[in-house]
């Protein structure tokens, strides 16, 4: 899982991702010395933070001897972001977390715990269960950061909206296709 | 008593208006009754023509799941299209829009002809007063009743924004009015693995939902009328 295709091999990045949100939590958890150590000794280069409405801004860093971080607010598609990680840390945003799992990235997602109705713990824990992706939060990060071992993930086949079509035709009378 | 004929007369009318008001409260409770028997079950004609289909969009991941299922729904079958965004969410009319878009190009009709779109005024905010929130709801629920009459849709899609729930109650009055038949078609969002949502939950219990679908097997042994099909996305 994570594979680079022709990227330069001695570029490893870690994109965050907020989303729409505001989540200083992860941003601050991601920019604190001890996760910034685990990633280094992990081997990534470079912390690429999407930091969408928080209040929190990351310091910009150039590296010698430890990562570049840069970060932005937003941007229309991430997608070229996500494509060019090789670790994405997303909060909890199913669309968020479908189109990394969907790209085959190693996925670490940290649920925000000062939403109101945490629904989003479900689904990151589902996946979680099932070994797509690790789950941690702002303060376990650098934990998880240092235990986890991406090639124990399993890769995660797309869904399918033919069955419900297929439900919805029958119950209303279409001939099957 | 002092006026014999005036007291006996008011308590007859009253008894009188006490029964109509009984046999109308419980016409129209067999009335919902059979609705709701009715709504379970798959349409008893084969359908041969076009159904025209209101399609509600919410934010976010609401309307990834919806365009991600409208893919594979057949065009030429549910037709006109009309899509309902809340007010204050810009995105979503877009993303329908430059789905309508592309397929009236490889068709080469126009949209026009096959796609409205639509915002409808939210119940409430994120974080609004519940105070104001009673006016907001009012007005939400004249504007809903307003595009209801104008669209009269044969079938709604819909998988979790409030602003399905006000859509929904109206079209299930039209039912029991006979106004308008609508199947409505509920999809839970793939985020939801162990608790429906408010808006799932109220389709569920109040039984308005003709079909609930949950994407997680712990949900459909949660809610047994609901109909487990797997993820979407």
């Amino acid at each position: 899982m994570g594979d680079e295709e022709g990227v330069d091999k001695s570029r490893r990045v870690v994109f965050v991702t907020v989303g729409t949100t505001s989540f200083d939590a992860l941003v601050k958890a991601v920019d604190s010395e001890n996760v910034k150590k685990e990633l280094l000794v992990k081997g990534y280069t470079h912390l690429l933070i999407q930091m969408g409405r928080g209040s929190y801004v990351p310091t910009k860093s150039e590296g010698e001897g430890s990562l570049v971080v840069d970060y932005f607010t937003f941007s229309s598609s991430i997608a070229d972001h996500l494509r060019s990680a090789s670790l994405v840390i997303s909060h909890a945003g199913s669309g968020s977390i479908f189109e990394t799992l969907r790209l085959r990235k190693p996925l670490i997602v940290v649920v925000n715990e000062d939403l109101m109705d945490n629904h989003q713990s479900e689904l990151a824990d589902e996946l979680a269960n099932r070994k797509h992706l690790y789950c941690a939060s702002p303060q376990t990060l650098h934990q998880t950061i240092s235990d986890m071992d991406l090639n124990s993930l399993l890769p995660y086949t797309p869904g399918d909206a033919t069955p419900v079509a297929n439900h919805i035709n029958r119950f209303l009378g279409f001939p099957d296709d | 008593m002092e006026n014999g004929n005036g007291c006996c007369f008011s308590s007859v009318s009253s008894i009188a208006t006490l029964s109509s008001v009984a046999v109308v409260v419980i016409l129209i409770l067999i009335r919902v009754l059979h609705v709701i028997y009715c709504s379970g079950r798959p349409l008893s004609k084969r359908a041969s023509k076009p159904v025209s289909t209101l399609i509600i969009l919410g934010s976010g991941g609401h309307t990834a799941e919806m365009l991600n299922l409208l893919a594979v729904l057949q065009k030429d079958r549910f037709n006109p299209r009309y899509y309902i965004a809340a007010a204050t969410d810009n995105m979503s009319l877009q993303k329908a829009m430059m789905l309508e878009n592309s397929l009236a190009s490889e068709s080469r009709i126009k949209v026009a002809d096959t796609a409205q779109f639509m915002k409808i005024y939210r119940s409430r905010e994120v974080g609004q007063s519940y105070i104001t929130s009673v006016w907001t709801t009012l007005i939400a629920t004249v504007h809903a009743l307003w595009l209801m009459i104008k669209i009269r849709p044969e079938v709604i899609l819909c998988n979790g924004p409030g602003t399905c729930i006000p859509l929904c109650v109206i079209a299930f009055i039209f039912k029991v009015l006979g106004i308008r038949w609508s199947s409505i078609f509920y999809v839970e969002s793939i985020a939801r693995v162990r608790r429906l949502s408010l808006s799932g939950l109220l389709l569920y219990k109040l039984w308005m939902a003709d079909q609930l679908f949950v994407q997680w097997p712990q949900l459909q042994q949660q809610y047994p009328r609901a109909t487990y099909v797997g993820r979407l996305m």
